[in-house]
Formats: structure tokens, C-alpha cells, sequence
């Protein structure tokens, strides 16, 4: 490698470094500006602190937790269905599950709208409750893409029909099949694709806006137009969950890495 | 919303082919939750207020302030997505080539990820922390070398250059990702059959390398286009309604009808279609293509 790679790699990676850590810098000293002169965690206090803060993070955790699981009872079985039983669809699923990649969230929410309303076959958006689970449906759409994916990725780490011939020889179910054999060697998979879920539902805000939901990501807009400090820190605080959220997903893959070798 | 249990029906006694009952809990999710919606959109988008068949909606948007928002909506896309691919190239060429030391990768990855993910609302409120007008940047600047970011250099983070390099922050590290497999494709002994051959660095780069990795790279463009094109939160959150883009405008629309034509509002959502599936339509052609060279 000549001198002038190296110097131009290292530019390039210096560079993007910078590029990275100085907004992330630019928001936590933001963030401990509170209090004149000095660095405290007054931001930080007042906005857990604030009911409203506690009310709609807690929503969107729920939140997050229903789409998980909505997603793992849609994903689980129809990715170890096509591999068992419908190998020549598995194109066409992988497509229909990548279409959230190509239609903007803010089109298919618009969708919602007018198709769930008041005076529609099924009126979701009249009440709250129906909302809600529309909401969660709308989340498990945008994580699809990404669930899918995992899931299948770790079908094919293990042999599906051998397993399922086995189960089924022994005399289990379709539900104990799915339930106690492949969930379970899928597990690794299915966590990355629920923290990555996690991570994309928490703060989300298109969806929960338009649909008006109390949730986190609206929020988080709104005590950024009113307030002067609160909103860095809770930026903060959302960017420390997302770094949490890919954290784990690395642990559980290295981790399962190491159970297998010690096999 | 129940485990993909086949019908009773399916056992081999009668040979109907039922398995497709199996995946019957998917296709009936994302029919009503992902096809039925965007099909809604769609075909509100070719019909008037009483139901008819019309092209009136889509000659519509050609007037009033929706042109320029298309317009300023496909520059920043642009934009965000080229210097994305400029600077994430260099970076992942960087940790690839071993300009750098090789450590470096991993983390560069494991950040790569998460900051991919850090778009929407909290990022927006990074970039007004950093370049605002009490932001970290501009105060360090104009305390240290008197330059005012908005007077001396024309820079306002509400703008389409401030939404642009906040886009960046997003579009930079999804590149590297991307990128990265394929420039680990680029195998070692065609870098040394052209130099036996008496090829240049510089020859080696533009005859063999840029030649094999270009699907990838235009491909590349054309996802982080469309993933600049579709967000919603981070101009929002940034700019509030200050700066004419087509996601913004969607989004008072549906808030309101500020269009005063509720077919007119379907017409734009199909517009939005139509780019992101364009641009996705040539990532995943240039994909197959890029696919052969990586084995």
C-alpha cells in the first residue's frame, strides 16, 4: 500500500469519524446545558420527571413488545412453512415482506386512514383500542423487512425437515413443532429481529402521529418545538436505547456463536 | 394470527393442494394491512370525488407549490445518496484495503448498524445541537474564529444543505454497510494478474475494480436515494413546515386537506410510490447483476 492510500484512507476514515461524534457530541453537551455555566443533569431529571414522558415511553415499549410479538406468530410459521412445504414461493414471500422498504411509511399509513375509518367495512381507527392494534399491525408491517429476514437466515442454519419428520415421528403437533423445536433454534435470530424491532417502534413517529397516538416519537416532536433543553436529553436517551438495542443483538449473536463451538 | 397450522383437509388421502393454507395467516395480514392500503392509495389516485375513472389527479400535480416540492425532494435525495456513496466508499475502501488498521473495522461496522438506525426525531435534534444557532459548532466557530455560520457562509441548518448533511449521518454509515461484502468481493488475484500485466494502481482501479463494483455502487445510490426520498420524521422534526418537500406536504394533507382535493393528496402518495419503486426497482436489477461477481 503506498503513502498516499494510506494518508487518503486515513482522510477519509478521520473525516467520517468526525462526522459521526461531533453531532453526538453537539447533543449530549447540548443536553447538560440546563443550568447556567455549569454541566448538570437538570435536562435530564425534568424530563424523567415529566408524567408525559413516562406515559408515552411506556406506551411505545408496550408497543414495541406487542409488534414483537404480533411479528414473531406471523413470521415464525409462514418462514418455516415456505421452507418446509413451499420452497418455490420463497421468492415471492421475500418479496412481498421487502415491499415496506419500497412504500414510505407516510403512503401506507394514508392508506390506514382511509381505508380503516369511521365509516369503513372495518372502523379500527373509531375507537382506541382498534387503533391501537392497527397501529401495532402498522408496526409489524415496517419491521417486517427486517424480521423476516432474520428469521429465515436462521432456518437455514438448521435442518427444518429433519427436525420436523423427527417431532412429527415422535408424535407432536404442528403447535409443539413450532413451538418447542424451531422457535427454539431459532431463537438467536428471532431476538436480533425483535431488537431491532425495539428499536425502530420506540421511537418511531409517522405512524403514531398521523394515527395520534400517545406515543414516544410524537413526543419527542412536540417538547422539541416547546421546550429549550428536554428534548436534547431525551434524544440522548433514545440514542442510547437504539446503541443498547444493536448491543444486545451483537451479544446474542456472539454468544450463540459460542455454544455452537463448544458443541 | 395463529401457528400455520395446515387445514384438516390435507392429509395425503385427498390429494388437494392445500398447503398454501399454511401461509393463509401471512397473505391475510399483509393483504389488509400492507396491499389493500397502498392499493386504496393507488386507485384514489385515478379516480374523482364521485368514483370515476380519471387522469385529472396526476395532470394535478403539476400545479401549484407540488412540482417544486417534487423537485427539492429528488435534490436532496440526490445529494444525500451521492456524497452518502462518495464518503462511505472511501471509508469502507479505507477498513477493506488496509490503509487503516485492521481493528478498526469491527466497531466501524457495529456502529455502522446502529447508526443507520438513528434517523427520525432524535437525530434531528442532533444536528440542531451541533449547527443550530447556539449549536456546538456554530458558537465554537464564531467564538474562536468570529465566523457566523448563517451570515458568512450562507449555512442555515433549515435549509436544503442543512437537511442534506443531516440525511448524511444516516446514508453514510447504510453505505458501508452495503458496500463493504462487495469490496471484500474484489479478489486478490485480479488486483495481481493486472499488475503482472504492468497495470497502474490508477488503471487497476478505473479498468477492473470500478467496472466490476459499479452495479453495486449505482444500485447502492438508487436504495439510499429512495431511503432519503420516503423520510418523514427527521424534515419534519428539523425544519417543521418551513421547507417545501413532498413528504412534508403529504404529511399536512392527511393532518388536513390542505389541498383541498382529499384525491389530489392520493395522487402524491402514488407520486412517492412511484420514485421509491423506481429507484428500488434498479437496486435490486443492479443487484442480481453485482451478484454474479460475488461468490
Amino acid at each position: 500500500m503506498n503513502p498516499i492510500a494510506r494518508l487518503f484512507g486515513w482522510a477519509a476514515l478521520v473525516f467520517g469519524l468526525l462526522y459521526f461524534f461531533i453531532p453526538l457530541t453537539g447533543l449530549v453537551e447540548f443536553s447538560l446545558k440546563a443550568r447556567r455555566g455549569v454541566y448538570s443533569l437538570d435536562a435530564y431529571a425534568k424530563v424523567i420527571g415529566d408524567p408525559e414522558f413516562q406515559a408515552t415511553f411506556g406506551y411505545s415499549v408496550l408497543m414495541a413488545l406487542v409488534t414483537i410479538v404480533i411479528g414473531v406468530l406471523i413470521v415464525v410459521p409462514t418462514a418455516f412453512w415456505v421452507r418446509l412445504k413451499m420452497p418455490w414461493a420463497r421468492p415471492y414471500v421475500e418479496f412481498i415482506t421487502l415491499l415496506p422498504l419500497v412504500i414510505p411509511a407516510i403512503v401506507i399509513v394514508f392508506g390506514y386512514i382511509r381505508l380503516y375509518n369511521t365509516s369503513s367495512w372495518l372502523p379500527m381507527t373509531g375507537s382506541v383500542m382498534g387503533t391501537n392494534i392497527l397501529l401495532a399491525f402498522g408496526y409489524t408491517v415496517l419491521a417486517l423487512p427486517y424480521m423476516y429476514r432474520a428469521v429465515d437466515t436462521g432456518l437455514r442454519t438448521i435442518d427444518v425437515a429433519t427436525l420436523t419428520e423427527a417431532a412429527q415421528s415422535l408424535g407432536a403437533g404442528w403447535g409443539t413443532i413450532l413451538g418447542r423445536i424451531i422457535l427454539p433454534n431459532v431463537l438467536v435470530a428471532v431476538l436480533s429481529g425483535a431488537f431491532l424491532t425495539f428499536a425502530i417502534v420506540i421511537g418511531e413517529f409517522t405512524l403514531a402521529a398521523l394515527l395520534d397516538r400517545p406515543a414516544f416519537g410524537p413526543y419527542l416532536q412536540r417538547i422539541g418545538a416547546n421546550k429549550p433543553y428536554e428534548p436534547f436529553a431525551l434524544a440522548v436517551i433514545s440514542f442510547g436505547i437504539t446503541w443498547a438495542c444493536m448491543g444486545l443483538i451483537q451479544l446474542v449473536t456472539r454468544f450463540s456463536k459460542h455454544t455452537r463451538a463448544q458443541n | 394470527m395463529t401457528p400455520a397450522t395446515p387445514a384438516p383437509g390435507t392429509r395425503p388421502p385427498r390429494r388437494l393442494p392445500l398447503t398454501w393454507l399454511g401461509i393463509l395467516p401471512f397473505l391475510i395480514f399483509v393483504t389488509l394491512f400492507l396491499i389493500l392500503p397502498t392499493a386504496h392509495i393507488v386507485i384514489g389516485a385515478f379516480q374523482d370525488r364521485s368514483g370515476a375513472f380519471t387522469l385529472q389527479n396526476i395532470r394535478d400535480l403539476n400545479t401549484g407549490t407540488i412540482p417544486s416540492s417534487y423537485w427539492i425532494s429528488v435534490k436532496i435525495s440526490v445529494a444525500s445518496a451521492a456524497l452518502g456513496c462518495l464518503i462511505g466508499f472511501a471509508m469502507a475502501a479505507a477498513v477493506t484495503f488496509g490503509a487503516v488498521p485492521r481493528w478498526i473495522k469491527a466497531p466501524l461496522m457495529t456502529f455502522s448498524g446502529v447508526a443507520s438506525n438513528f434517523a427520525g426525531v432524535p437525530l434531528a435534534f442532533a444536528f440542531l445541537a451541533t449547527f443550530g444557532p447556539v449549536g456546538l459548532v456554530t458558537v465554537f466557530l464564531r467564538n474562536n474564529f468570529g465566523i457566523v455560520l448563517q451570515r458568512d457562509l450562507g449555512f442555515n441548518i433549515l435549509s436544503f444543505w442543512g437537511l442534506t448533511i443531516t440525511y448524511l449521518f444516516f446514508q453514510i454509515p447504510l453505505m458501508i454497510l452495503i458496500i463493504t461484502p462487495a469490496l471484500e468481493g474484489l479478489r486478490r488475484e485480479w488486483r495481481e494478474a493486472a499488475e503482472v500485466l504492468g497495470a497502474t494502481g490508477t488503471q487497476y482501479w478505473r479498468m477492473i475494480a470500478l467496472p466490476i463494483l459499479f452495479p453495486s455502487l449505482l444500485g447502492t445510490f438508487a436504495l439510499l436515494f429512495a431511503n432519503a426520498f420516503g423520510a418523514v420524521a427527521t424534515a419534519i422534526a428539523l425544519t417543521g413546515s418551513s421547507l417545501n418537500i413532498v413528504p412534508i406536504q403529504l404529511y399536512a394533507q392527511i393532518r388536513g386537506d390542505v389541498l383541498g382535493n382529499p384525491n389530489l393528496g392520493y395522487a402524491m402518495a402514488f407520486g412517492m410510490i412511484v420514485v421509491t419503486a423506481i429507484a428500488n426497482l434498479i437496486y435490486i436489477w443492479l443487484r442480481i447483476r453485482a451478484e454474479r461477481w460475488l461468490k
